[in-house]
């Protein structure tokens, strides 16, 4: 038994230490500098012209 | 507000009858209030902008015209000696620069100014941050400059400032990551050892070959290395440093607990035999960091909405020319010798010397001496200090933004460093039950060690952990913290611990009426003269007289005459509470009110309308013109009386202004209290008859004259739009200038007080109730660790009902 869970241990740790480098990369680029930005600016439906604007969608209906 | 009176589709301010400014959005006319917002609808529907509209969530400021005299000023901003302190040069043209956006309310506000900026030509990257309110904005010196981007944000109706404090911010966002990284090991390490600690568990009750369980030991060993040297070393640091000055603090016994359970735990994994505490110990370092990261976040936020406040953009000074006029320059350029004009409510730019006015000057941010201290002809002034009463030529004897820079460095500090009275109690507390908590560990660990020695190590622990102080010491910082940033979000900002404790205590609310009550911005309505000279001969002369005068009635004066050269004033003299004088081609001109005016009025035409504000203009002899200025009362103004009231509190209004204007504004807002006429030292004896009669009373007020008032109410109100002198000595600013935010922050102040009563009852009842548990050895350590963050978690939990 004990090999087997030798080899899954040793899994568990490459993945520990990928998952660290993966947060500390993300804390280096900023993706935690601003909580609330990107959530609100989701909701601006602005930069796909397909979309009817408010404009258009007046004059369609 | 009827249905039927028309708002401006704006700023939703009612349109007056009179007005007429329209703007075709999406296809329809709608109504502005002012030509200061059909300007700015103007400009967002023709930059293609209008979602805006759709998208907002909240109402922007009103719009102001773009003055002529904002534009010049702006340009200073492109002049290679300014630039060097804010500006980053990014390639041989590309500069990047900070900026602080004055009036974003929600997030369309965001879209609109980032949007509006990435479409002019030269503007490279825009990222403006919704927690902030700053932008990093990067352009190409060629073909736009820097001026010309705060000019387009100006014309959407905001404010932008260069952003000079980038070392200050670059130090906290390296703290921030360090924090975050600690969190993240302690995070990662703290969920492998729990799984392994289950295995373990499993194993101890239904059996497990001893090979195994070792070599589950080892790997939570090397686990919790990290935890134990790298994400721990806060709470060593701070326990050393409380050590060193000789106190204790809650990081003591939490130190002692991470290394005690860590080398136990060591030294039961090399010896083969024993209990291990791993699971513990990284999960009790997971919860303090966590808890004190947001605790640390929500601080943070505070001093940067401080920070936004202050402006700490590069400084600006107001240089004297040998002509007499007025020119206003960097601060970096001033040189030894130079003349420079301080206005009341200014700070003053740099050291140096009085050589003409008389005034007094607040120094208490540079040496604490709280009362104003007179300066005339012949006296020294330090950079920083506040000009109070009368405008002051000053010949510069230091320079060095320096200077400046630390006055407003000083007054953050001392934001962040007031703790509310409650919260120094529970320090207190938290300090006497630390020590009490270490001796009662050391009593139970003898007590064992004579009783049973194999259990001694592990009750040690268990009472040491679950009993340490962290809820009572996270009881009164989470509400004021959740309480705080609640109202941030809402335009409401502390700039003094002891703000919502105050609050909570208020019965009764004094308002200056200018600009807190009114919108503080009187227009002109109409102008009687007097004698031969002709009503816009008179304007000018009121308006060179007004120059140096921060008076909110000042700026009205300007703005008619905007565009047109002003006359220099000698011996330009504020006269709080009364009006201006100064000498004009050496004739001696006064401007203010009745008493001041010294001469019979002559005969006035019998429509002028009730309520307004009078100035007079005379020369040596004889009243020139009357001008009859109105202040419009601020919407909400009557709600929020009305609400005072239901609420219990008593509202008073103590003025400057005329009897007859007071009375009007007073009947109008339903307020039955008021005195008029009163110069700063009446409001100051009138507040404290008030507060004699053991009344606790909040002050609301913007102006200059208000500054000795707002330093000794209770606790203090200023408008986000007053001077610097009233912000500077208030406890709240309200950013967003609504009324309604006053009964906001009352009824906060309430609810974080009783919030904090109900968390300090919780964690002393808890402690009191897991300790003998702990001490019988009733408690595994691990079961502690989960006790002692559950009780946290359950004191920040409450405070979060703040938000």
């Amino acid at each position: 038994m004990t090999p087997i869970l030798i080899y899954l241990l040793g899994m568990a740790a490459v993945m520990i230490i990928v998952a660290g480098f993966g947060i500390f990369w993300a804390i280096k680029n900023g993706q935690f500098d601003d909580m609330e930005g990107p959530a609100q600016r989701i909701l601006m439906d602005d930069d796909d012209p397909r979309i009817p604007r408010y404009s258009d969608s007046r004059t369609k209906r | 507000m009827s249905g039927d009176e028309k708002t401006c589709y704006h700023c939703a301010l009612p349109v007056p009858a009179s007005a007429h400014y329209p703007v075709i959005i999406a296809g329809e006319s709608r109504e502005m209030c002012c030509r200061g917002c059909q300007a700015v609808a103007q400009t967002i529907v023709d930059n293609g902008l209008t979602d805006y509209y759709r998208h907002r969530t909240a109402l922007p400021g009103i719009g102001h015209e773009v003055v002529p005299e904002e534009v010049r000023k702006l340009a200073l901003y492109d002049h290679p000696s300014i630039q060097k302190s804010f500006v980053r040069q990014e390639g041989e043209h590309v500069k990047e620069a900070s900026l602080i956006l004055e009036g974003i309310t929600c997030a369309a506000c965001i879209w609109l100014n980032e949007r509006h900026l990435r479409q002019l030509p030269g503007v490279l990257q825009v990222q403006v941050n919704y927690a902030t309110h700053r932008a990093r904005i990067t352009w190409d010196d060629q073909a736009i400059h820097l001026s010309k981007i705060l000019e387009e944000i100006q014309l959407l109706g905001y404010n932008a400032h260069p952003f000079s404090a980038e070392r200050q911010e670059n130090l906290r966002r390296t703290q921030r990551s360090k924090d975050l990284r600690r969190i993240a090991i302690a995070g990662l390490s703290s969920g492998q050892v729990m799984m392994l600690a289950v295995a373990l568990y499993a194993g101890a009750a239904f059996g497990m070959e001893d090979s195994t369980a070792a070599l589950l030991r080892y790997f939570s060993l090397v686990l919790t290395l990290p935890v134990v040297f790298y994400a721990a070393l806060p709470f060593y640091q701070s326990a050393w440093n409380a050590l060193l000055g000789k106190r204790l603090n809650m990081d003591v016994p939490v130190s002692l607990a991470v290394i005690g359970a860590f080398a136990g735990s060591a030294w039961a994994t090399l010896q083969g035999h024993g209990v291990v505490y791993y699971d513990a110990t990284t999960m009790f370092c997971l919860f303090l960091l966590a808890s004190r990261f947001l605790e640390h976040g929500a601080q943070e936020k505070s001093v940067e909405a401080a920070e936004n406040l202050l402006k700490l953009a590069p400084a600006m000074a107001t240089r004297v020319l040998d002509g007499g006029q007025h020119q206003p320059v960097p601060v970096l350029e001033l040189s030894e010798g130079d003349i420079i004009l301080a206005k009341p409510g200014e700070s003053i730019a740099a050291d140096a010397e009085v050589i003409e006015g008389e005034s007094t000057v607040d120094e208490a941010l540079l040496t604490g001496e709280s009362r104003p201290v007179p300066k005339r002809a012949g006296a020294r002034v330090i950079a920083g200090s506040i000009n109070l009463e009368g405008p002051l030529l000053l010949r510069v004897t230091g320079v060095g933004e320096n200077t400046v820079l630390a006055g407003i460095v000083r007054l953050l500090d001392r934001a962040v460093a007031e703790k509310p009275r409650l919260a120094q109690l529970a320090d207190r507390v938290a300090g006497h039950f630390t020590v009490g908590l270490l001796v009662l560990t050391a009593i139970v660990g003898a007590a064992w060690w004579w009783l049973a020695p194999g259990q001694a190590f592990g009750t040690m622990l268990s009472v040491l952990v679950v009993t340490c102080p962290c809820a009572l010491s996270l009881a009164a910082p989470t509400a004021f913290a959740a309480a705080g940033s609640h109202l941030l979000s809402h335009g409401i900002l502390l700039t003094r611990g002891h703000a919502l404790e105050t609050l909570a205590k208020v019965n009764h609310v004094v308002f200056d009426k200018t600009g807190t009550l009114t919108f503080g911005k009187p227009v002109l309505a109409r102008t009687v003269t007097f004698s031969d000279v002709d009503e816009e001969r008179c304007l000018l002369l009121a308006a060179s007289l007004e120059q140096a005068s921060e008076h909110p009635l000042a700026q009205s004066f300007l703005n008619r005459v905007a565009g047109t050269d002003l006359i220099a004033v000698q011996e330009a003299q504020n006269l709080p509470g009364q009006g201006v004088s100064g000498f004009i081609a050496s004739v001696r001109y006064t401007l203010g009110n009745a008493a001041l005016a010294g001469f019979e009025p002559a005969a006035l035409p019998s429509d002028l309308p009730e309520g307004a504000t009078r100035v007079w203009l005379c020369d040596e002899h004889r009243v020139m013109a009357v001008f009859v200025l109105s202040d419009g009362l601020r919407p909400q103004a009557r709600e929020l009386v009305g609400q005072l009231k239901a609420a219990g509190v008593q509202v008073t209004i103590l003025s400057g202004d005329t009897a007859d204007t007071v009375a009007h504004v007073a009947a109008e807002a339903g307020i039955e209290s008021w005195q008029a006429a009163l110069r700063p030292e009446d409001k100051l004896k009138a507040l404290r008859e008030l507060q004699q009669r053991g009344n606790v009373v909040a002050m609301v007020g913007d102006g200059v004259n208000d500054a000795p008032v707002l330093a000794g109410a209770d606790v203090s109100i200023a408008m986000g739009g007053g001077t610097q002198v009233a912000r500077a000595s208030s406890d709240i600013v309200l950013l967003t200038e609504n009324l309604l935010d006053i009964q906001r922050a009352l009824q906060t102040g309430h609810a974080s007080i009783a919030v904090m009563r109900q968390n300090f009852v919780w964690a002393v009842v808890y402690n009191l109730l897991a300790l003998p548990f702990a001490a019988a050895g009733m408690i595994p350590p691990w079961l502690a660790s989960i006790g002692m963050s559950t009780s946290s978690l359950v004191v920040v939990l409450n405070a979060l009902r703040l938000r």
